[in-house]
């Protein structure tokens, strides 16, 4: 698949196969495209050539089978308390009262949040908020869950308790997860696999690295030592391309 | 919302908490009260001053504008006036948000609607409408109805474009997720777009006020028989200048009401949908 703005290359080609209730990390230097093919595979936008198949049907536009985590949460809806929030979803299957209860009961169970259900998102440190749009997401039962860099705007301890938080949700709600993300140390302790992109504009998928540590991962594992050091090498020759394509112009 | 809190706290115990205080449990605001009243009492003495050097047909003092007052009110011209202004503008102005706000959530959506009314939006906003007096008396006589449409037209264009303005900001992250959860257009708008514009809506309504006021008092000192401006041009050819300054200060107290009655039901009933005012 490709993806074009107009005359502007923003992915060149892009093949990728990912497995039912796989967890693949999508990594690359800022500006290479990964948030870009993530909104392709969610139908934000559409590829010029080629297509996003999920199952055996092709993606057209967004879909609830398809859930999305932003990294901001100014994707929230600050008017609806935290609980409105999470039964967005639901509300709009259409689903009737009872069941929407209850899904958005379960849901804020799962992220921890069900003591905050009244509160309004302004309320709410970032790390909370994130845990509500992931609520949000999976109160819709996706088969897919896609994260565009959903921790990239929290603090670092912050960031560290989430990773713990989302494997668990992953392993318990048993989606597939996308996750888009710029930190090494984040795809090494989540993802199955790991796919590095080429630096942009033209983006392509450069490598895909299968993860084989035991969970829960610890990055001072000597494994997760070795495979961060491969993975940094590659990254780091395109982070200098791209460097030097800027230092040219 | 302003960005990010970076809470330490992630255990989902307490962080930020705003204070959501009933309205009758506010504290009393004594110092705001005693400055008002302090600045009220200072104008009142460079008034009386200033009115003590001239004649009342040129400057009535403050106690000449009071007796003219009761005078108004004794004979009902003051209240029959200020309900004939203020009628004509809840109308017109009621109007203008009714047509106003669709209009401008159609414009903000759909592109082609924007595209054909954008000229008239761009031409009719720049003639004000003091120009269409005349054509209103004109087309609709000297009744109600040329001083409803005319307060109609001043609100009508600045709550379209405000109410546009806030479809066209709505966060492409916001109609992004809807989406994604399974909202259609129509959805959209009513669950997404509509409660994220209010703050828009609510500015537009308050600008749309003020101007009604300019509107009103033209309209009423060419054609009509009672209201505040009827009232201020009519006391100028009996060369009754405390009935005019009755007239300018009733205006003033009228728009002050309105204003803080939009306020009130904008921060008490609209205040989750971010509404500062």
């Amino acid at each position: 698949m490709s993806i074009h703005f107009g005359s502007f290359v923003a992915v060149e080609s892009a093949a990728l196969d990912i497995a039912p209730g796989e967890f693949v990390c999508l990594l690359g230097p800022s500006g290479c495209g990964k948030s870009t093919l993530l909104n392709a595979v969610a139908g934000f936008v559409q590829p010029a050539m080629g297509d996003v198949l999920v199952g055996d049907a092709r993606v057209r536009g967004p879909s609830v089978s398809r859930g999305v985590v932003f990294q901001s949460s100014e994707s929230l809806f600050p008017w609806l308390r935290v609980r409105q929030n999470v039964a967005f979803g639901p509300r709009m299957r259409g689903l009737d009262r009872a069941q929407v209860r209850e899904l958005t009961d379960r849901h804020l169970e799962l992220v921890g949040l069900a003591h905050s259900a009244e509160r309004f998102p302004d309320e709410l440190s970032g790390g909370m908020r994130q845990r509500v749009q992931i609520a949000r997401v999976l109160a819709n039962e996706p088969s897919v869950v896609l994260m565009d860099e959903p921790f990239g705007a929290l603090d670092a301890q912050t960031r560290e308790v989430m990773q713990r938080e989302i494997e668990r949700i992953w392993r318990d709600a048993g989606a597939t997860i996308l996750f888009v993300t710029h930190d090494l140390n984040e795809a090494i302790l989540l993802a199955d696999r790991i796919v590095t992109m080429t630096a942009g504009p033209a983006a392509q998928i450069k490598a895909v690295y299968p993860v084989e540590l035991p969970r829960p991962r610890d990055e001072t594992d000597v494994g997760a030592i070795e495979l961060h050091r491969r993975i940094r090498q590659d990254i780091g020759i395109e982070v200098s391309k791209t460097l030097r394509a800027q230092g040219l112009e | 919302m302003s960005g990010y809190q970076q809470g330490q706290d992630i255990s989902g115990a307490l962080t930020t908490i705003t204070t959501r205080r009933a309205w009758w449990r506010m504290r009393v605001p004594w110092r705001a009260i005693g400055m008002f009243v302090l600045s009220l009492a200072f104008g009142l003495l460079a008034w009386q001053l200033l009115s003590m050097r001239y004649s009342v047909n040129f400057l009535p003092s403050p106690a000449e504008t009071w007796t003219a007052t009761r005078e108004l009110a004794k004979d009902g011209t003051l209240l029959t006036s200020t309900v004939a202004s203020a009628r004509r503008i809840l109308i017109g102005w009621g109007l203008g948000l009714v047509v106003g706000i669709p209009v401008g959530l159609l414009m903000g959506r759909i592109t082609i609607v924007r595209r054909l009314l954008d000229p008239y939006i761009e031409f009719f906003r720049f003639i004000p409408p003091i120009a269409f007096v005349t054509l209103a008396v004109i087309w609709l006589g000297v009744g109600e109805a040329s001083k409803v449409v005319l307060i109609f037209y001043t609100t009508v264009f600045l709550v379209t474009i405000s109410t546009m303005a806030g479809v066209l900001a709505v966060d492409e992250l916001k109609l992004r997720a809807a989406a994604a959860l399974g909202a259609g257009k129509l959805r959209t708008m009513v669950e997404v777009v509509i409660p994220a514009t209010v703050p828009y809506m609510v500015t537009g309504a308050r600008l749309a006020m003020g101007n009604s006021f300019l509107t009103i008092v033209s309209a009423e000192i060419v054609a009509a028989r009672e209201g505040l401006g009827a009232l201020i041009w009519t006391s100028r050819n009996y060369g009754r200048t405390e009935w005019v300054f009755v007239g300018i200060i009733a205006l003033g107290i009228l728009g002050f009401v309105f204003d803080r009655i939009i306020r009130l039901i904008a921060v008490k009933g609209l205040g989750r949908f971010a509404v500062k005012v």
